[in-house]
């Protein structure tokens, strides 16, 4: 009998595809339904932010961070208004710093549900994913009563904010902490602990900690693994020393350390976090002025910074260098999406295309920041 | 029925046959533009929100207007698509699960066709669809249709055996392989039906947890054969992006989707005749108006609609299993379970 010939296939899964979150492409190379090799293809959707940006004055650059990671704007003005703000040496009033914290926390909640809810998606449970994004929309309508925004914000500005919070804003946002508590534990119920979502996740796409470190991996990708780092503790910025909250790891409860399952329910963990963190601070946020600190031209002197903050994705770093004018000379940004999706190849060999699904969903990439 | 129309039209006139194939054909085409109504309405209130509004009361035209658009549709052939096989796939798939509606009984007067052995048919024709699948997999010369051919073949032979042995379970009780006469078996109150052990004395107790396994065995199986969520995977959308149909447009889609439904129904059908009476009242002759022919379609329908309603449930509440979990939950699992059981339940029968 002759010998059967077989062949690898090479598939390419994107830029159009259903689960690709956006424009990634992966060149699959597959044995059957195994895969041997993975490759992402990205740039599909570069918009030159960084070059952009040098045209630009520092104020015109904070809407281009917004279109970065569209999911978690509020967390990318953040990260900059910080950055410029340390390099002029500037101190902006407590109550902006109260807000910022709040802000960037819900924004963490919507960014997460999204995370959450097209990962159930992926694994084939629809209706987690519109739960989710009734209970995002709860938090974009804080943001639209604030700013007038539902997507990009603009709100954080070099020294201040664009609006102070509207009056009903405190008890909205306690109202939305009493309604969402709840609501994890009926998604928890609902899909991360359905037996089936774990046969998927579990034991899949297992990242060791030395390599999640090794390829700069950070976020719920980074703490996955069981690496408890988080920028909000390990190098506090804002006033986040000043609230009481834990940094949830991946133990490993359902497979081994560093699972796909792992750094899923990292994210829901974190969502709980998030909300001990709010409610802390709507309680102490002080009176007080949020433009008195906005300077008029924002000119900083010759030097250079690189700051990060910790986003829904992890470390997001801004390194800006000024010459003095009132546009910067250069920026460049260390995404946290991008150095996570450097994994992938790594995670999805000997695994089956499904499971290449769930290994990007559980990754949690945003194409418009890994490819700005 | 038939011998009604044979006094009308004369022994072997085509009219017969015509009129006889007609009554499956017009209800699987209600059922299709009701059930995917259903689905939508279902799914919507599931998932907090209201589904379609707009078309009629509460949407209830909005299929229509789904096949509306459907047929405006440019009809799409692949330049590299095998052609042949790519034309003539969907219709394959649709003589597949329309061809077992033959012997489904709908009422004590009407079944397509009286053949004896209608529950081997049925089994038999199901397998058909596979190679309708297969061909508009191989057709479409497109990686993602190929890959959901493979695995819909691989799902639907090795789902097949399991499902036999649970059938296998009940005709052993039934002492028949023609489902009229199984249905005519399970006459009198509810309590006759074979999900409670069907007719017999105090004996049949021992029965009613096997039973009860046997129609576990069978809903899991048919959930895999018609390929719904849990075991969607040959059409699982964000991995495949529409499996073995991605290529295909308008009403050569809409067939792909019209069959689906009709094997929907066709196995909850079954699983009615079966283990719930199939077209009997559940009262009996107790109550005589309720056992008119037209009520026993009546009585089939809302049964077979029971199942409809929980496969939709569970499309809309589970995640989908992966492939090599699939095939575990078949050969390790169902396969041994239904053997076991099939032998307790004949054991049962040789003692009684």
């Amino acid at each position: 009998m002759p010998e059967i010939k077989t062949e690898e296939m090479v598939l390419n899964m994107g830029p159009q595809h259903p689960s690709m979150h956006g424009v990634l492409r992966l060149e699959l190379v597959l044995d059957g339904e195994i895969i041997i090799e993975c490759t992402p293809h990205i740039g599909y959707l570069h918009r030159c932010f960084e070059k952009h940006a040098e045209a630009m004055t520092y104020p015109q650059v904070i809407p281009y961070t917004d279109r970065m990671d569209y999911l978690a704007s509020m967390s990318n003005n953040f990260g900059y208004a910080i950055a410029v703000e340390k390099l002029m040496g500037i101190e902006v009033p407590e109550r902006v710093e109260y807000i910022r914290v709040i802000m960037a926390e819900l924004q963490r909640i919507a960014s997460h549900l999204v995370a959450i809810g097209t990962y159930g998606l992926d694994t084939g449970a629809f209706t987690p994913f519109l739960y989710c994004f009734r209970d995002r929309e709860r938090i974009l309508e804080l943001f639209e009563m604030t700013c007038g925004a539902r997507l990009l914000y603009n709100y954080m500005w070099v020294g201040g904010l664009s609006h102070d919070i509207p009056p009903g804003f405190v008890e909205k946002t306690r109202d939305f902490v009493k309604y969402f508590r709840p609501n994890i534990k009926e998604l928890n119920d609902l899909l991360s602990f359905n037996k089936i979502f774990i046969e998927r996740t579990a034991n899949v796409g297992i990242l060791p900690p030395e390599v999640a470190i090794n390829a700069g991996a950070s976020g719920p990708t980074l703490r996955g693994s069981g690496v408890k780092f988080d920028l909000r503790k390990n190098d506090p910025y804002s006033i986040y020393n000043k609230f009481d909250f834990d940094i949830c790891v991946g133990k490993g409860e359902m497979g081994t350390v560093g699972d796909c399952w792992d750094r899923y329910i990292v994210r829901c963990y974190e969502m709980e976090e998030s909300l001990k963190i709010i409610e802390q601070a709507i309680e102490q946020i002080p009176e007080g002025d949020i433009s008195s600190k906005i300077p008029k031209n924002v000119r900083p002197p010759k030097g250079e910074i690189y700051f990060r903050t910790e986003t829904p994705r992890g470390e997001l770093g801004y390194y800006i260098i000024s010459d003095g004018t009132n546009s910067p000379y250069r920026i460049k940004v260390r995404a946290p999406a991008f150095c996570n999706l450097g994994i992938l190849p790594y995670i999805s060999k000997g695994y089956m295309v499904a499971d290449m699904v769930a290994m990007v969903g559980s990754v949690d990439i945003v194409l418009g920041e890994v490819d700005r | 029925m038939l011998q009604f129309l044979q006094n009308i039209f004369g022994q072997g006139s085509i009219w017969v046959y015509i009129i006889m194939t007609l009554p499956p054909l017009v209800f699987m085409i209600i059922f299709a533009l009701a059930a995917v109504w259903l689905e939508r309405k279902v799914s919507a209130h599931m998932q907090d929100r209201l589904g379609p509004m707009r078309t009629g009361y509460h949407g209830w035209l909005q299929t229509v207007a789904d096949i509306t658009k459907l047929l405006q549709k440019e009809d799409i052939i692949p330049v590299a698509a095998d052609k042949k096989l790519y034309i003539l796939a969907p219709y394959v798939v649709f003589i597949g699960s329309f061809a077992a509606y033959s012997c489904i009984p709908f009422s004590s007067q009407y079944i397509g066709s009286t053949i004896s052995l209608g529950l081997f048919f049925i089994v038999a024709v199901s397998s058909f669809v596979t190679v309708g699948i297969m061909m508009a997999g191989w057709g479409s010369n497109n990686k993602y249709s190929l890959f959901g051919a493979m695995r819909s073949v691989a799902q639907i032979v090795s789902y097949e055996i399991p499902t036999v042995f649970v059938i296998l379970s009940i005709v052993v009780l039934a002492g028949s392989i023609n489902l009229q006469e199984i249905v005519q078996a399970q006459s009198g109150w509810f309590w006759n039906w074979y999900i409670f052990g069907g007719p017999g004395g105090w004996s049949k107790i021992i029965l009613i947890p096997f039973i009860l396994v046997s129609f576990l065995i069978y809903y899991v199986t048919s959930l895999a054969e018609t390929n719904r969520t849990p075991f969607d995977i040959p059409e699982a959308e964000s991995e495949l992006v529409a499996g073995y149909h991605t290529e295909y447009t308008g009403m050569r889609f809409a067939f792909f989707f019209l069959s689906e439904y009709a094997n929907m129904f066709a196995v909850s059908a079954i699983a009615a005749t079966l283990f719930f009476g199939g077209w009997q009242s559940p009262f009996g002759d107790a109550i005589p108006f309720l056992n008119t022919p037209w009520m026993q379609v009546f009585w089939f329908i809302a049964k077979g609609m029971v199942f409809i309603f929980i496969q939709m449930w569970l499309r809309w509440t589970l995640p989908r299993l992966r492939v090599d979990q699939l095939m575990y939950v078949s050969w390790k699992v169902l396969i041994p379970f239904s053997f076991v059981n099939l032998l307790i339940v004949s054991l049962f029968v040789m003692l009684r």
